[in-house]
Order: structure tokens, then C-alpha cells, then sequence
């Protein structure tokens, strides 16, 4: 699950999209943004990567970022989350199991060797073995042969789904139809690998060779201070570098960040901290951007707390849902910044349905709240004095202000006790909501890895899903993911998936609060920067005064 | 002298395995799992989630991973991050950084702080010294990460002045502004010890004897009445300096300065008990030999303490 | 004095020490001493043998009630104080009630200061909050001054292995990060589910003792070789007795400074605590959290953060007064003057 440290920190998997001009259909090449300067350098902010640049290692923004410029996999998401082909020349399946992948042939990583699709299928294997401790290993879950490769002690290489037929074909057979499978391969963990990477994978996440638009600049790492991006000539694909190299500056607070941004001495910054909210208008004026991406914020209500069992607690649920004011929160917590949800997923994929029926429960209904309360009082009454309690780590900014207000809504219109349950840090909220061990409500939140209604649903709401914190279990809703996975084509999917969040609205395992929002802002330095459906700038399309 | 001084550093074996168990304790009992904050929250495949648990000894009793570290340590491998980079390179990287803030943030106080104490004292009770205490009050009053971000915010954002954070290579000119912040509270201390102490010892026998023989005023100020006030002084900055050298958490966090006490920061949020331990470790040999040096230091100032 | 000086001794010749003797100076230093005649010693030099001697600290008391500074800062520390147990009789507003209608709204008709982000009412929190900062203050106060005292003075004055040992363990604590140990304290089961004002006091006593200690050590190793200690000594008082009597009342002045300034520290302290989130529940009122609360509105609505911080400067500022009063007091040369 993407929870995030602070309830803003972008996605965890951050992929990349594919240039504006390219998806227009116009030239991608040359200056398209007014003409800057192409052979200037830029600098952006980011954090340390947590681990070794590897792409089935890399979890967080931070590191995934860095990858995503470093290399570049099958597919890559435009600006809107739309699928461009990078390296792929075609993608077929006839039964949404079986898979034929055609590369482009004459395609290089950075340091000239070929990439074939030899590449691909052992940076998989490297990245889906258990014995190789990849963080990201069940990304490929789907692939039949996975549950031998990651069980614990296996030795085993190679899973039996992923067949190299020549250097530019190769065929990946899952272990059940998944019609979203096609959507999920520009994410990070799918890239290829060159030969070099196994001799030593500790020295190359140090200093990667990759096929992305960018390559690491000699020394280009320096741990906790930057990371410098220099443009790879030999990259062919949609997303041409249009700036002289990228380098992140680490921060660890986007407070120093955004000072940096107001005195030109950062160039890009993809989050304005709490404290610039109501002010990051007005102090830049024409170069900043506030844009929905795909990410909303949420609230568990765990399935196993007894007073939210039963038909009793669908009604607490409806009732709490109902008797938070979003808009309000909206307007006074985050000046505005937000949109409030009306569904599970978010406005920015395709299929996104505005008008689902029954959504009526996420808007604000004090009467009704207080109806339902009662009725489910009447069923199991609400411990006396029984406090709601909101679990939520609050070591990053952001967190205790929305939860307060919210906490302080629901206690004023259900007439009952409601208040913040801070953690310390985050590793401590993980472990509580891991072990099933909250005694109430607790912050959630969910960041795309790729763009699809599925990745909002199935890996939190199915029952026994990875992140389904609250042990949610719906065999309607089940039978309904199932329904969609096998479906023909990816939007016939979607209208099925849709259909599975009238149940979500119903039983209400989460109470969806907003949609996420970007608010990015620039220096006087770089012409206006775009930022992707996943509310990352666009970092190859940015290009210097 | 010379025994007294072997001594002192005799202690610091027992002292460096008190204070590395401790908090080799202290974070085993941090609550939360380090494990799952590295998955970022993401479901992991429970045979990667055993390997790693057992990569970094999370699977072993408490006794055993101490001992496992002990064991390293006498190799001086100092273990390794989450991020399998070695301890000793990323601490190796972060000390200069804090160790120049600190020296900077240490003359700030002791400059400043003695010289507004000693006119505060030699003039109590008159406008300057009040000027001093209200001055002193809204420092002490007013928190550091409310007072830096202020800073921060007039100094390297309105006025241009300085640049609002620090940069990698961390230059002298882009600290001044954190140690200055830094320094702050502990200039309140400093200017109050002073003025006690000065206050106190103008009506010492000696500096009467110092007035009567004749010298300038400045003479028995500056030779006279500072040199016996500095005693208090000196301690409180002797355990200031361990504590600026322990890095400042909130200051470092507000100006992004890639020191020690960023990466504790971290550390400690995500339980990576190697990279605290050796901070921990090094920060006990600094208050140590810092409390040496003041312990020196005591003699010089006074002939009548003599150590054996 | 007058007893050494024999009729003979010729006063106005200049007395060349013993070192020049031999040496030929050829200055010539007059020095005029008035005849003793004229002063008549005795007078001024006799003591009253009769009366019973003040013990230092009812001596202190007299001086002390004298004193304008004391008596202001009493004052001060008594409404602070009054304002803390009886913060109904000051605020009428609910200071809990809080909605977001109110959010930041400015200053109006029963609300003088305005109101929080949240929509809470500052003034009323502000005096709602005095209680839990004071208690924060003083009894972290209270407490680092009994640990880190007696250790400081122990160490000091006996020296050898005790200071080695109580110095060491000071190092040892001074080392550990304060918001590890507030960390892993929070989480004991004791805390966890009642944290209050207590844990708070706990975590800032255990990890501010030691400097406490070094300051009293240093004192008292400044002043454990004062010629009144040897005196009281030769007198036969007990080695404890001298630390107790002697050693540790005029080693008080650098103690009370310290300690009167760390009572605001360790206010803010805990507003940091709760800045990085491991410091009081919102559910306890006070101007640490208050404050950290409002750091992320400074520049748009400074006052909310401006009212706690002027409550705690003016407490610091009455216990600074305090402590100045009490070490002036204490001393009996600076009394004289």
C-alpha cells in the first residue's frame, strides 16, 4: 500500500510520462517550450534513494524518480497515464493469460550493449527470485512460476511463464487472465537489465547503467546531497531529454526545499510543504502548478473491531462518512488545494466515473449521520464513553492538522468522544496496522503504481489482498474483480470495476476523503515545467531560461 | 597531569560499551517494525521479508545482535544501512559537516555570549543588561524550529542575504545562518553565567586588591575578574560543544544540512541501529574528551584545583 | 592586625620587598597611611559576640523579602500559579470546543486573541494551557536539579573513582539522543495508553540530569579548595558537613542560572516533543503544543503563535528574576554593596 510519510509526499512509484508534444502528435524533438536553453542543466528535488538504483529494488519516490530518467521499460505512461510504446513494437494476447512481447530491434542501454529481450526476462527472474531479497519481487506475482521462485529458501532461477523465443520476442504466460496486465508494464520493476548488472548488483545500484533518457553522470551520486543526470545520447525513445541534465538536490523537509525554490536556487519543486499552502499563489504567481494526480487520502475502519462488525457497523461507517464536512477540511486545512472524493479511485485514470451510484454517503449529511448512528445503536449500543480514536503517524508535516479537524467533526455531529491517535514514526503506524492491532479508525492512502481502476481496488479491497489493512472480505466484490481481470478489453474492465465500488460504497472498508493534489512550483530559471498523471514533473520536457 | 589524563581515556572503554548497549537497547526497544517500513507499507514477499530480517540479525535475540555488532566492531566494520552502504562511509560523510557547524555555532556563544555577560554584569541592573535579558527571553521563549524557520524565511528568502539552505559541499559562508540559530539558546546560557559570575566576583578580595594596586579598570576586568568567572562558562560550554557535535535535529532539518543530526533523524525513525549506535558511540568519545579538556581546563583557570 | 605593627615601624618610608632587596630602585613610591590614631579600628572591627549568627539561609530570607525583584517576580510566579489551578476562573470559553467555522478568524467580542486553525480559542487555551507547561517546567526543574545536583556535588567534591563513575554515567546520558529515549519511553506500557504531563517530566529529567551535574561539579570543584572549606575543616567539621554547609551554598550561583533559564527550555522542549510528534496529546492544553501547532500558519497568522510564547516568556522571565533575587541573596558579598 502507498502509504506515504507525509499525507503529500508523491508516489511512491513514480513513473514517468511520456512527453505532451509527442502525445499531441506533433514533433517531439527540439525546443517545443519557447525555445530555452537546451544544453543548460536543471535542478529538482528529491530525497535519497533508500536503496541501490535497481529497478525490482526500488520502492519509493526518491529512488524511483532517479530510475525512471535512468531507464526506460516497454511501455511509458504520457502526461494524462495513457500507454506509449518505448521499447515494446507490439504487446498481443488472444486470452488476457498468454502474452507475446515483440521488442524494437537496435535499441542500446548507455554503455552500447544491445538490448534483446534476454534483458528483460532475466532483470524479471533477477527481480521476482526470492534468494535475490528485491523489494519489489511481487510486482511479478502474476507470472505463473513466481510462488516457486519467492517461496522462502527457494534457489530457484527462473520462473516457467517467461519464454525467450528470439532477441526481440519473448512470451510471459500468467497464472490467471489479467486483462490490466498490458498497463502495469512501464513500473519501474519491469525494466530490462544489462549483462553487467549480476557480476556485482551491490556496485551497479551504486552506479547504474541503464536505457532511460538520461544516464548517472561519473560520480553523479553523492549520498544524501544530490543526484546528477546527464542526457544518454543513445536514448531513441518518446522521452529525449530537452534540457542539459537533471540533478536532484536530497531534501529532507520540503519546507528548505521551497525556500530554495523562492530564492532561485532550486529549480523544480513537485511539493509545496503545509506552510506555503495558503501562500505558494501569490509568492509565484505565474510558475506554479495545482493539479489532481492519481492518489487519494482515505480513513480504515478495520473490519475486525467489534463495534464496526455486522450491520451495526455498516451503519457507524455510513454515519462517520456522512458526518465528515470535506469541502471544509478542504478549504481551511489545505486552502482549497484538494478535491473531495466520490469514489475509490481518482479523476485522473480512464474510466473514472464521477456519478456512481450511491456515492451520496461520502458527502456531508449531518442529519442522516445522526439517524444512522442511532439506528445502529438501537442493533449494538456505542460503548459508553468509547473514544473513536484516528491512528496516524505524524512525523512528517500535515498528517495532525486534517485529522484533528476531522476527528473534532465527527465528535461534534455524532455527539460522541473522537480524537488523534499520533505515532511517532511511521515504521511504529506500519507495524500496528500489520499486526491488526489498531483499536480504531486509522489514516490510509493509496498512490497509483500504474494507471488503472484495478490498482485502486484489487490490492486493497480484495479479500485477503496485500494491502487490504482493514480485512475487508466481500465475496460479491470478489466475484466482481474477478469478472473485470477477465475482461475482454481494458475499458469493458472498467465498467465492471466501477460496478464492484457500488459494493465499496455500501459496506464503506475505507471512508475515501479526497483526491490528491499536486502543487508544484518553479524558479525564475526554467520556463514552465508539466507534471504527470502521477504528479511528477516531467523532468526531460523542462527546459532552461 | 600526564596519569590524570591516561586515566581519563581508560575510562572510555568502560563508558563506549555502556553507552553503545544502552542505546543498542534502546533502539532494539523502539517499537514498529523496521521490516515494514522499508516495504514503504507495500505488502512484501514473505521469503524476501525472512531474508532481509536475517540480513540484518532483526531475527535474533537482543543479546546475540549486540554481540554480532560487538563482534564487527572489532574489525571496525561499523555494519551496514538499510540502504547496504557501510556505516563508517556515511557517518565518515556527515561529521565534517556537523563538526564545522558546531565549532562555528561554539564560537558564536562563547564570543558573544561572554562578551554581552560581562557588560551585563559589570552594569547590572542598568538598561543595557535588561535589553540583554529580554533579548534572551524571546530566544529562550520562542523554539528553534519556529525561530530558524523565521530566519530563514527574512534572512535567505526576503533579504537575499544568504542562501536559505546549505549545500552539499557545506561552506562556511552557507552555515553561518544554522549556527547562528544553533548558537542562540545556548547564548542565553552563556551571557547569564557570565553576568552571575561576573557580578559575583566584582566584589571578590582580589579585585579589590587589583583596583587598589592601581590597574586600568580593563586590566582587572579582562585579567582579573574574567579569568576567575570563567569556570561555569567553560562547563557549560564544554557540554554544549557534545551536544552540538550530537547534531541538531530540528536546525539541521530546516537549513538541509547533510550532517550528523539529519542522519540520526532518520536512523532512529526507521530503526537502523548500526548508523545510531556508532553516532551514539562517537558522540560519548566526544563528551568525554571534551569533558577532559574543561576538566584542563579548571586548572589553568584556578591554580588552587590541582588534579593527581 | 594593629597588634603586628610596631610602634617603630616607620610608615612612610617605602617597604622594599625581599626579592629587590640589594637592588638599587630608583623610584621612589610615597605611600601616605594615616596615623592609627585616627582610625580607631576597634570600633569598626568589633563583633557583636552575642548575638546568635543567622543561619545563611534565614539570612538569605531577610535579605530576600527586601528586595523588589524578588518581590515582582513572587507577584508573577503567584498569578501564573493562580492562573494554573483556576483556569475557569480566567477563560470562559471551552477551549475543546473547536470547529473549523472558526478557522483562523481574527479577533473578536469574546475572543480577544482569535482563533487557531482549528477554530479553538487562543486566549482560552492559552490559560487552559498554563497548567500542563508549568507542571512541565517546574517539576523537570525540580527533578534534574535533585538527580544532577547531588551527582555534581558528589563528583566534584570527592573526586576519584565516585566522579569517575558519576561523570562517565553523565557522559553516557548526555550522549543518547533525547528523542530516542522520548521514543522508546512513550511506547513503555505504563505511557502508552495514559501519556501525560509525567512521561514528559520523566523523559526531559532523565536526559537533562546530566548537565545539571556538570555545572554543579564544576562549582564545586571551583570552590572545594576555598579557604572557608579548609577553615571549616580545620574546625572540624566532617568532610560530608563542609559539602553540605559550605561547599554547595557557594556553589549556588551558576546552578540557579541554569536552572531558572532550563525551566523555559524545558518548556519549549516539549513543544518540540510535540513538533516531531512524540510530545503531550492534543487532548492536554499547553503552549508547547500550541506553539507547534502553529508553526506551519507563522507568516499568515503569527498571533496564534505570538499569545503562548509571550505566557512563556513571562513565566520564564518571572523565575529568571526569581533565581537572580535568590543567588544576590545567597551571597553575602554581593549583599554588602
Amino acid at each position: 500500500m502507498r502509504f506515504s510519510r507525509t499525507s503529500k509526499a508523491l508516489g511512491v512509484a513514480a513513473v514517468l510520462a511520456m512527453s505532451l508534444t509527442a502525445c499531441g502528435g506533433t514533433s517531439g524533438g527540439g525546443n517545443s517550450a519557447g525555445g530555452g536553453n537546451t544544453s543548460k542543466a536543471i535542478t529538482a528535488n528529491s530525497t535519497e534513494p533508500q536503496n541501490g538504483l535497481l529497478p525490482a529494488n526500488t520502492n519509493e519516490v526518491g529512488g524511483g524518480r532517479v530510475m525512471d530518467l535512468l531507464f526506460s521499460g516497454l511501455v511509458s505512461y504520457d502526461a494524462k497515464g495513457k500507454i506509449v510504446n518505448e521499447l515494446a513494437q507490439s504487446i498481443e494476447t488472444k486470452d488476457s493469460q498468454n502474452y507475446t512481447i515483440k521488442i524494437k530491434s537496435g535499441e542500446t542501454f548507455s554503455d552500447g550493449s544491445p538490448i534483446t529481450a534476454k534483458n528483460f526476462v532475466d532483470a524479471w527472474n533477477f527481480g521476482a527470485a526470492a534468494k535475490n531479497t528485491q523489494l519489489n519481487s511481487y510486482f511479478f506475482e502474476s507470472i505463473k512460476g513466481y510462488d516457486k521462485v519467492s517461496a522462502e529458501k527457494s534457489t530457484l532461477d527462473t520462473m516457467e511463464g517467461l519464454k525467450v523465443v528470439d532477441d526481440t520476442t519473448f512470451t510471459v504466460e500468467l497464472a490467471a487472465p489479467e486483462s490490466d496486465f498490458p498497463l502495469r508494464l512501464g513500473y519501474t520493476a519491469f525494466y530490462p537489465l544489462p549483462e553487467s548488472a549480476y557480476k556485482d548488483t551491490k556496485a551497479f545500484g551504486e552506479n547504474p547503467v541503464g536505457d532511460g533518457p538520461y544516464k548517472l553522470a561519473a560520480d553523479g551520486w553523492k549520498h544524501n546531497v544530490s543526484v546528477t543526470l546527464v542526457p544518454n545520447e543513445k536514448y531513441k525513445g518518446p522521452r529525449k531529454a530537452k534540457n542539459g541534465g537533471v540533478t536532484f538536490k536530497l531534501y529532507n523537509s520540503p519546507d528548505a526545499a521551497y525556500t530554495d525554490v523562492q530564492s532561485d536556487n532550486l529549480d523544480v519543486l513537485d511539493q509545496v510543504p503545509p506552510s506555503g499552502l495558503q501562500n505558494f499563489k501569490t509568492d509565484f504567481k505565474d510558475r506554479f502548478v495545482n493539479q489532481p494526480y492519481a492518489g487519494n487520502a482515505t480513513m480504515t475502519i478495520p473490519s475486525y473491531l467489534p463495534e464496526f462488525k455486522g450491520e451495526a457497523g455498516m451503519m457507524r461507517r455510513q454515519a462517520i462518512s456522512m458526518s465528515i464536512n470535506r469541502q471544509q477540511i478542504i478549504d481551511k486545512i489545505f486552502y482549497g488545494n484538494k478535491k473531495p472524493a466520490v469514489d475509490f479511485t481518482s479523476p485522473v485514470l480512464d474510466g473514472y466515473d464521477a456519478n456512481l451510484p450511491g456515492s451520496d454517503v461520502l458527502k456531508f449529511n449531518a442529519a442522516k449521520a445522526k439517524e444512522l448512528w442511532a439506528a445502529a445503536d438501537k442493533i449494538s449500543p456505542w460503548p459508553a464513553g468509547k473514544v473513536f480514536t484516528i491512528t496516524s503517524n505524524i512525523d512528517g508535516a500535515g498528517n495532525k492538522e486534517y485529522i484533528t479537524a476531522m476527528a473534532n467533526q465527527i465528535a461534534t455531529t455524532l455527539g460522541i468522544k473522537a480524537q488523534l491517535n499520533p505515532i511517532a514514526t511511521f515504521k511504529q503506524m506500519r507495524d500496528l496496522v500489520n499486526k491488526k492491532a489498531l483499536t480504531g479508525a486509522s489514516r490510509a492512502g493509496w498512490q497509483a503504481d500504474y494507471p488503472s481502476l484495478y490498482n485502486f481496488l484489487g490490492p486493497l479491497y480484495g479479500t485477503g489482498a496485500g494491502s487490504n489493512d482493514g480485512d475487508y472480505s466481500s465475496a460479491a466484490f470478489d466475484a466482481k474483480l474477478k469478472e473485470g481481470l477477465s475482461a475482454k478489453s481494458v475499458e469493458e474492465g472498467n465498467k465492471i470495476f466501477n460496478q464492484s465500488q457500488e459494493i465499496l460504497l455500501k459496506d464503506l472498508p475505507v471512508v475515501p476523503l479526497w483526491y490528491q493534489a499536486v502543487q508544484g512550483v518553479w524558479s525564475n530559471n526554467v520556463n514552465t515545467v508539466q507534471f504527470g498523471w502521477n504528479g511528477v514533473p516531467l523532468y526531460y520536457e523542462i527546459t532552461a531560461k | 597531569m600526564v596519569m590524570f589524563t591516561l586515566r581519563r581515556f581508560l575510562q572510555l572503554i568502560p563508558v563506549f560499551f555502556g553507552a553503545t548497549l544502552l542505546v543498542y537497547f534502546l533502539v532494539f526497544a523502539t517499537p514498529g517494525d523496521p521490516i515494514a517500513a522499508l516495504s514503504g507499507g507495500k505488502p512484501m514477499a514473505p521469503a524476501v521479508e525472512a531474508a532481509l530480517r536475517a540480513q540484518y540479525n532483526l531475527d535474533q535475540p537482543f543479546w546475540v545482535q549486540y554481540g554480532l555488532y560487538l563482534k564487527n566492531l572489532v574489525t571496525l566494520n561499523l555494519g551496514q544501512t538499510f540502504s547496504g552502504q557501510a556505516v563508517s562511509d556515511v557517518i565518515g560523510r556527515a561529521y565534517p559537516v556537523t563538526a564545522r557547524l558546531a565549532v562555528m555555532a561554539l564560537a558564536f556563544e562563547a564570543i558573544f555570549g561572554v562578551f554581552f555577560g560581562v557588560i551585563a554584569g559589570l552594569r547590572k541592573g542598568k538598561l543595557f543588561d535588561s535589553t540583554v535579558l529580554v533579548a534572551s527571553l524571546v530566544v529562550i521563549a520562542v523554539p528553534v524550529f519556529v525561530l530558524g524557520f523565521v530566519l530563514q524565511l527574512v534572512v535567505g528568502v526576503q533579504l537575499g542575504w544568504a542562501k536559505p539552505t546549505v549545500s552539499g559541499a557545506a561552506p562556511l559562508n552557507e552555515l553561518v545562518l544554522p549556527a547562528l540559530v544553533l548558537g542562540l539558546v545556548s547564548l542565553a546560557y552563556v551571557i547569564r553565567l557570565t553576568r552571575a559570575s561576573v557580578s559575583e566576583n566584582m566584589s571578590a578580595d582580589y579585585v579589590r586588591t587589583a583596583t587598589a594596586k592601581g590597574l586600568s579598570r580593563r586590566r582587572v576586568v579582562v585579567v582579573h575578574i574574567l579569568r576567575n568567572s570563567l569556570i561555569p562558562v567553560v562547563t557549560f560550554l564544554g557540554a554544549d560543544l557534545g551536544s552540538l557535535m550530537g547534531g541538531a535535529i530540528v536546525t539541521e532539518g530546516i537549513f538541509n544540512v547533510p550532517g550528523i543530526g539529519n542522519l540520526l533523524y532518520k536512523a532512529i525513525q526507521n530503526g537502523e541501529t548500526p548508523t545510531v549506535v556508532a553516532v551514539v558511540g562517537i558522540l560519548v568519545i566526544v563528551f568525554v574528551v571534551a569533558n577532559l579538556v574543561v576538566d584542563l581546563l579548571y586548572a589553568w583557570l584556578d591554580p588552587r584545583i590541582r588534579y593527581v | 592586625m594593629s597588634e603586628k605593627l610596631t610602634p617603630d615601624t616607620d610608615l612612610t618610608k617605602p617597604v622594599i620587598p625581599a626579592a629587590r632587596q640589594g637592588k638599587k630602585s630608583s623610584r621612589v613610591i610615597e605611600h601616605f597611611v594615616a596615623p592609627l590614631e585616627d582610625t580607631p579600628l576597634a570600633a569598626i572591627d568589633n563583633v557583636d559576640e552575642t548575638a546568635a549568627p543567622l543561619s545563611l539561609w534565614a539570612e538569605a530570607w531577610r535579605n530576600l523579602r527586601k528586595q523588589p525583584l524578588f518581590l515582582i517576580s513572587a507577584l508573577l510566579i503567584v498569578v501564573v500559579l493562580v492562573v494554573a489551578f483556576f483556569p475557569q476562573w480566567f477563560a470562559s470559553v471551552d477551549p475543546t470546543s473547536c470547529t473549523l467555522d472558526n478557522s483562523a478568524e481574527g479577533a473578536r467580542a469574546g475572543h480577544p486573541m482569535g482563533f487557531t486553525l482549528q477554530g479553538c480559542d487562543v486566549y482560552s487555551r492559552m490559560i487552559y494551557g498554563t497548567r500542563a507547561s508549568l507542571m512541565v517546567g517546574v517539576f523537570t526543574t525540580i527533578g534534574v536539579l535533585i538527580i544532577g545536583g547531588i551527582m555534581g556535588a558528589l563528583a566534584g567534591f570527592y573526586g576519584g573513582w565516585i566522579d569517575a563513575i558519576l561523570a562517565r554515567l553523565g557522559d553516557i546520558f548526555f550522549a543518547l539522543p533525547l528523542i530516542l529515549g522520548a521514543i522508546v519511553m512513550m511506547q513503555l506500557p505504563a505511557f502508552r495508553d495514559n501519556r501525560s504531563v509525567w512521561t514528559v517530566v520523566l523523559v526531559l529529567v532523565i536526559f537533562g540530569w546530566p548537565q545539571i551535574a556538570r555545572i554543579t561539579r564544576g562549582a564545586v570543584i571551583e570552590n572545594r579548595n576555598a579557604d572557608f572549606v579548609t577553615a571549616a575543616k580545620a574546625l572540624g567539621l566532617s568532610r560530608f558537613s563542609a559539602l553540605v554547609r559550605h561547599v554547595v551554598p557557594n556553589s549556588l550561583a551558576p546552578i540557579i542560572v541554569v536552572a531558572s533559564i532550563s525551566l523555559g527550555t524545558f518548556i519549549v522542549a516539549e513543544a518540540t516533543l510535540s513538533f516531531l510528534g512524540i510530545g503531550l496529546p492534543d487532548t492536554i492544553m499547553s503552549w508547547g503544543n500550541d506553539i507547534a501547532n502553529a508553526q506551519p500558519q507563522v507568516r499568515n497568522n503569527p498571533a496564534v503563535l505570538l499569545w503562548p510564547a509571550v505566557a512563556l516568556s513571562i513565566t520564564v522571565l518571572s523565575f529568571i528574576m526569581l533565581g537572580d533575587a535568590l543567588r544576590d541573596a545567597l551571597d553575602p558579598k554581593a549583599r554588602k554593596r
